[in-house]
């Protein structure tokens, strides 16, 4: 055996940028996850026939292949479109709306299950049919779904590393390139693994927080 | 001078800080009738609990017909032990129980079959005999969730006598049901107290206490209050407390 | 559209699937064997036992399937534990949707009423006799039910084998969509591939969850 951990402390450095990219990764795929499976739900409950059956196609394909099948689809289709964008982007993008299938699954029972009463409710008291859904079944959909939100979210966190195989900077690519350097890939990874251990921890202790500040609404 | 059956020695059951056993003496006869009131929350299906070990007792000696059931074994031993004793002293509960992916008749042979090393033969004709006394032989080959409370209750008395325990055990076994399907649960005990078997009955039952029972025992915090006899004991309290618990559930 | 490229990636990309079921088979034997193992410790009476498994299913949950590969795969020969990819990889993603799967294995147990046990342990039948008569009867529906979701998610996971060399589903779909210049196709071939593996596997347990279900008669 023959294991170093000294290699590791003057990387500390890159392996906090690498850090950061990951949490901002994870932030705006989570971002773009919630608002559109947001719209995925409402469309896949109000939406007229045809567009939900449009829509099933996308949605049964996210969720029977891998995540990193589809990021080198978004990879190298847009460029093949003839757009050239910045891998970061159709990285984060491809991370957001995967998550965003999975996130509108959880939102439209949770908006089903708040629909009836509330709905009349709001309507009773004069409001029209789409400020109904934004004043009172969306707030309270919301709130009823974050506990599995809140789960996909810390999924999504894992997942980002996914990115690294496009080329994007985060936490395993980061490690990669110290690696190269001091050929030391178990103290690394076993690095990164703490690291990952560490934020995801506390993402589920601010999940958990926040789950519990808007029980009351539930 | 005869062993009792059942008998408690200083019982004590602890949760966490709650004391909700503090001392309880108890002896039961062979034969014997017995019932046991009280508030909720007395610990009444705690001292029950405490009888099969369900419940650890904390302190305290807790004997069945001459063995110390709580006995200072460790490990496979207690196990073994525990396992043991439970065969001979059965209970049957508040939310009966019954096991959901067998028959009726299953759920009677399952006990005598793997744990009393009975044949299927002997097993079933025990099951169907019992069947007959709780009168539901017909509902041999149901499953208990087509059954009403009464009768999934009915069933879990002859699973129970299916083991020919020692004592029989029961918590408040018709306060989950329908008011007009205790009496028929209240007619099956009623036959097997005529049969003097060995029973502890927790009830809020006054009415059913005094007709059955030969000795009733009034719990409080954890504490005996006061016992005597059913007719005396409900008729002439000495207690207050009795006295208050009493005037409620007497509806007087 | 370039019928012949169509054709010759179905082809190819029909191989690489093969190694996808291969490893797929693997993993989830190894998942639910580890996963069986798990929840038996989990339910062990040694305090110890029990808080070491729930550190292990802990950080399994809470670090990147894809480092945990790393670590084994590049990282073992520096502990001399020195295996081949597929091997590195069966290894990993068992290990790892084990600890989902014992989570779930452990909820259909305790999904079954506290009762249940009481009323078995009252008969006299012991810990050990209570599991298998009466609590794993119950919820042996419900467990199939809750492997199968984990085997789905296996399924995909297994793409990650793809970084590390191996020649699955994922690997030979990347490497046509750079030499070809139908992305879009090249994807759609190795979709329906890994649709076809889900919806066997799919069938299968609902299959086996049948079987297991209690009878119609015996549900409220
Ligand atoms: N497993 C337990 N853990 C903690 N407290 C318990 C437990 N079981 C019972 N208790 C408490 O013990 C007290 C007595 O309960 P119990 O024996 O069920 O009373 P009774 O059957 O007379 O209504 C109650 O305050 C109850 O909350
Ligand atoms: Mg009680």
């Amino acid at each position: 055996m023959n294991l170093d951990f000294s290699v590791v402390p003057p990387f500390a450095g890159a392996l906090a940028i690498g850090a950061l990219w990951t949490i901002l990764i994870t932030a705006l795929a989570g971002a773009i996850s919630l608002i559109v499976g947001i719209g995925l739900a409402l469309a896949r409950i109000y939406a007229p026939g045809w567009i939900r059956a449009l829509l099933a196609v996308p949605v049964f394909i996210i969720l029977g292949t891998p995540l990193l099948l589809q990021l080198f689809l978004v990879y190298y289709g847009l460029s093949q479109l003839g757009l050239r964008l910045p891998a970061f982007f159709t990285g984060v993008v491809g991370l957001g709306l995967h998550y965003a299938v999975y996130n509108a699954d959880i939102l439209r029972a949770a908006i089903l299950s708040v629909e009836q009463g509330q709905y009349e409710a709001g309507r009773a008291l004069g409001f029209g049919r789409g400020a109904t859904l934004r004043h009172f079944v969306l707030p309270q959909a919301l709130y009823r779904a974050l506990p599995q939100i809140g789960n996909n979210i810390l999924v999504l966190l894992k997942d980002s590393v996914l990115v690294s195989a496009i080329g994007i900077m985060e936490l395993v690519l980061s490690a990669q390139l110290a690696i190269s350097r001091t050929f030391r890939p178990f103290e690394f990874y076993i690095s990164v693994a703490a690291i990952f251990y560490l934020i995801n921890l506390a993402l589920e202790w601010a999940l958990a927080r926040i789950t519990r500040r808007t029980e009351a609404m539930r | 001078m005869m062993t009792p059956m059942v008998e408690l020695k200083g019982l004590r059951k602890v949760f966490g800080r709650l004391e909700v056993l503090r001392g309880i003496d108890m002896s039961v006869d062979k034969g014997q009738i017995l019932s046991l009131i009280g508030p909720s929350g007395s610990g009444k299906s705690t001292l029950l609990r405490s009888v099969n070990l369900l419940e650890t007792p904390t302190g305290g000696e807790v004997w069945l017909d001459g063995t110390r059931v709580n006995a200072d074994l460790k490990g496979l031993a207690y196990e073994r032990h525990v396992n043991g004793l439970r065969r001979e002293m059965q209970m049957v509960f508040q939310q009966f129980n019954l096991f959901p992916h067998l028959t009726v008749m299953q759920n009677l042979t399952i006990g005598p079959m793997k744990l009393l090393g009975l044949s299927k033969a002997e097993a079933e004709a025990r099951g169907e005999e019992l069947l007959c006394k709780v009168g539901l032989a017909e509902k041999a080959l149901a499953y208990p969730a087509r059954l009403s409370g009464g009768q999934k209750q009915r069933v879990a008395i002859a699973r129970a006598l299916a083991m020919r325990p020692k004592v029989m055990l029961f918590d408040e076994v018709t306060s989950a049901l329908d008011p007009e399907l205790v009496d028929e649960v209240n007619a099956v005990m009623k036959d097997l107290a005529a049969e003097h078997i060995t029973m502890l009955i927790v009830t809020h039952e006054m009415r059913f206490a005094a007709e059955v029972t030969d000795w009733a025992v009034f719990m409080d915090e954890g504490m005996v209050v006061e016992e005597g006899p059913p007719d005396r004991l409900f008729s002439d309290p000495e207690h207050p407390r009795t006295r208050s618990f009493l005037r409620k559930h007497l509806g007087a | 559209m370039d019928l012949d490229l169509i054709m010759r990636t179905t082809q190819f990309l029909g191989e690489a699937a093969l190694m996808t079921l291969a490893l797929t088979a693997g993993s989830l034997v190894l998942g639910i064997l580890a996963a069986g193992a798990i929840v038996v410790a989990r339910l062990s009476r040694w305090t110890a036992v029990r808080a070491l498994v729930a550190a292990y299913v802990s950080v399994m949950r809470g670090t990147p399937l894809l480092v945990q590969l790393f670590v084994l795969y590049f990282g073992g020969p520096q502990i001399g534990l020195t295996l081949s990819p597929f091997a590195a990889g069966v290894v990993t993603f068992g290990l790892n949707i084990a600890a989902y799967m014992s989570e779930g294995l452990r909820g259909a147990i305790l999904s079954v009423d506290k009762g249940q046990t009481e009323a078995a342990r009252t008969l006299g039948f012991g810990r050990l006799a209570t599991m298998f008569h009466f609590i794993l009867p119950q919820c042996a529906a419900l467990m199939i039910r809750s492997l199968g979701v984990n085997a789905v998610i296996l399924i995909k996971g297994t793409a990650l084998i793809s970084t590390i060399g191996v020649v699955d589903l994922t690997y030979s779909a990347q490497r046509i969509m750079t030499s070809s210049s139908q992305p879009f196709e090249v994807f759609g071939i190795a979709a329906a591939y890994y649709m076809l593996i889900v919806f066997g596997l799919t069938r299968i347990m609902r299959l086996a969850e049948r079987r297991f279900a209690l009878p119609d008669e015996a549900r409220a």
